[in-house]
């Protein structure tokens, strides 16, 4: 169990992150806390992309005179991936900011309910 | 020329959706005339690179020069081309429709309206023709964020919903790129055909199921498979009539591809994804009732149309989980017939809500005779939806129908038979008040106010292509859906 734990320590840290994620974006009844968790959901797939690269005692993957094993060096693939959804993800936190402003300049609020109330009304 | 157009198909409409939005600084009727030119070349080169890959096999494209698995590759086959096409056909037929004014509700001024959607298309057309897992994500990003500016122009209710389809949109996409990540560690590659290959020997392993587990629930969402379904009614129903038109039509369709292709031409056929698409399976099955029976239910047309397609996208999953070549065969002509069915049924209803404002399926008394034209095609087309020969939607139900008795499975056959009925229900609720109930007594009968040419010329294309590719199937049939099944099924 221990050992299962602390092995695969950067993998249950972003699970409990995208938990977290989940939570907030369906749990809690304030937009901009939902606008947050998605963040954290994020951030959560991104750190499982870069714990897969990781190696234990690799350099940067830049190479060094002389240093031509491929287990010197942690894996760059995932970190080019992690940059396009790093950049997909201000995309859409920017996007989600402007419907967010547009909904409280209407409403005068960012409380789900009190916004469902009125658009029954 | 022939060996550039898989990356054509997709950087015309990137480069234009660019320029667009400049060039209506100065004159927004040149940048209609950009926007319209540059989808129907997108549309020209779709149909060339199809027709190229149905004789002399499938067109790849290195991008970059880098060659696969380690760069990124575009592939037109007869399953992507088609798809290709179908998407850039609709997309000229709903941008003439939106005109240089952009009408239907739309809050967002003519040259940002095409920019995104022309943006949006570009995402559509990236997803259906790469062949690289992570490239694929990117593009269903890219769309969905041009889907979210687009639907949240029409109004503060669109706002809201919008929000709210941006939260889940999120959360299927990072499962989906969750997913890609578990199938990357497992293989070392992201190229789809290499993956293919290399996954059959780690199909054992825990990690396999939970990437498919996490890419069917994050395709299932946006393809609003029942009980994912949940963003779309909203979405769909306060968005302007001609962003509903095309997403309606075909953004739903094109995470159904997404499935089908990681489903049939990725993973292994045995193993985990047989017991998604077992468990696909039935939940389609309920799908495809809870669909019909909650359009039943509504009162404000658009909002019918919406669950009605919650159903059919079960109709169209419900095919991938029989697996027969019948059954696929049904899939994907109802995929094609049902882009086109739903477009024009969203297209007329949402031309009929701009000329007068009537959206409640009570108000349409005496429509038939204020918009002849535009009821008439509405009705062939929900004729089309319901299953009446010889249109489209019949014989791609015959398939799915001829599929399911096929694999044996009664209850299937059961479910589909029912729902073509609710459907007839919920249809001739609107023809009977469009053409059967007279206006109250006392009102002066309304004018005739039919729509103007542009917007009544794609809903009239669509209409006449519901009939023609209905007599057509066959051909359609026998020339294109036989070469798109996966290898084994392929004749």
């Amino acid at each position: 169990m221990w050992e299962n734990l602390s092995g695969y320590l950067n993998y249950w840290l972003a699970a409990v992150l995208l938990l977290i994620g989940l939570y907030g974006m369906l749990g809690r009844p304030n937009l901009v806390k939902k606008l947050m968790a998605m963040n954290i959901l994020q951030v959560a797939a991104i750190l499982f992309f870069i714990a897969l690269a990781e190696k234990t005692g690799a350099t940067a993957p830049i190479e060094v005179k002389g240093l031509h094993d491929v287990s010197a060096y942690v894996n760059p693939l995932p970190h080019a991936l992690m940059l396009t959804a790093i950049v997909v993800g201000v995309s859409t936190t920017g996007v989600a900011l402007a419907l967010l402003i547009r909904i409280h300049r209407h409403f005068g609020t960012l409380e789900e309910p009190e916004i469902l109330e009125r658009m029954r009304l | 020329m022939t060996a550039h157009l898989p990356v054509l198909i997709v950087v015309l409409p990137l480069a234009a959706a660019v320029i667009v939005p400049l060039i209506s600084l100065a004159s927004a009727k040149a940048a209609f005339a950009v926007a319209c030119l540059t989808l129907a070349a997108a549309a020209v080169a779709s149909c060339k690179a199809l027709s190229h890959v149905l004789a002399h096999g499938a067109l790849r494209y290195e991008l970059g020069g880098w060659a696969p698995p380690w760069g990124i590759e575009y592939v037109v086959d007869p399953l992507s081309g088609g798809v290709a096409a179908l998407i850039a056909l609709i997309a000229v037929c709903v941008v003439v429709y939106a005109g240089p004014q952009v009408n239907g509700g739309s809050s967002a001024r003519g040259g940002m309206f095409h920019g995104l959607f022309l943006l949006l298309v570009t995402g559509l057309l990236g997803i259906v023709l790469t062949g690289d897992m992570f490239n694929l994500y990117v593009f269903l990003e890219i769309s969905s964020l041009a889907a979210y500016a687009l639907l949240a122009s029409g109004g503060i209710r669109g706002t809201v919903a919008t929000f709210r389809y941006l939260i889940v949109g999120t959360i299927a996409a990072t499962f989906y790129l969750l997913g890609t990540g578990y199938l990357y560690a497992l293989t070392g590659t992201l190229n789809m055909a290499d993956m293919a290959v290399r996954l059959t020997a780690v199909m054992d392993t825990r990690a396999y199921g939970v990437a498919v587990v996490l890419i069917v629930i994050g395709l299932a969402i946006k393809a609003a498979l029942f009980p994912l379904h949940g963003w779309l009614p909203d979405a769909y129903t306060y968005a302007p009539a001609p962003v509903t038109g095309f997403i309606a039509a075909v953004m739903a369709k094109v995470s159904a591809y997404a499935l089908f292709r990681v489903l049939y031409f990725v993973t292994p056929a045995e193993g985990a994804s047989a017991q998604a698409l077992m468990l696909l399976g039935w939940v389609s099955v309920i799908a495809v009732l809870a669909g019909s029976i909650l359009a039943m239910a509504q009162q404000d047309i658009r909002r019918m149309l919406a669950y009605s397609s919650v159903g059919q996208m079960g109709y169209i999953v419900l095919g991938f989980a029989l697996g027969t070549p019948a059954a696929l065969i049904g899939s994907l002509l109802h995929l094609f017939g049902h882009a086109v069915m739903k477009g024009c049924l969203f297209l007329a209803v949402g031309g009929i809500r701009w000329r007068t404002g009537i959206y409640r399926i009570s108000d349409y008394a005496g429509m038939g005779r204020r918009m002849p034209l535009t009821m008439a095609a509405f009705v062939v087309a929900a004729l089309a939806m319901i299953g009446l020969p010889p249109t489209l939607g019949f014989f791609s139900k015959w398939y799915l129908l001829s599929g399911a008795v096929e694999a044996g499975a009664w209850l299937f056959v059961i479910a589909l038979v029912l729902s073509s009925l609710l459907g007839i229900v919920y249809f001739f609720r609107v023809f009977e008040f469009a053409y059967l109930k007279a206006p109250e007594a006392g009102q002066p009968t309304p004018p005739r106010q039919e729509l103007p040419l542009h917007m009544l010329a794609p809903i009239l294309v669509l209409t006449a292509a519901v009939l023609v590719f209905g007599l057509l199937n066959q051909q359609v049939v026998g020339g294109i859906i036989r070469h798109a099944l996966p290898g084994a099924l392929a004749p």
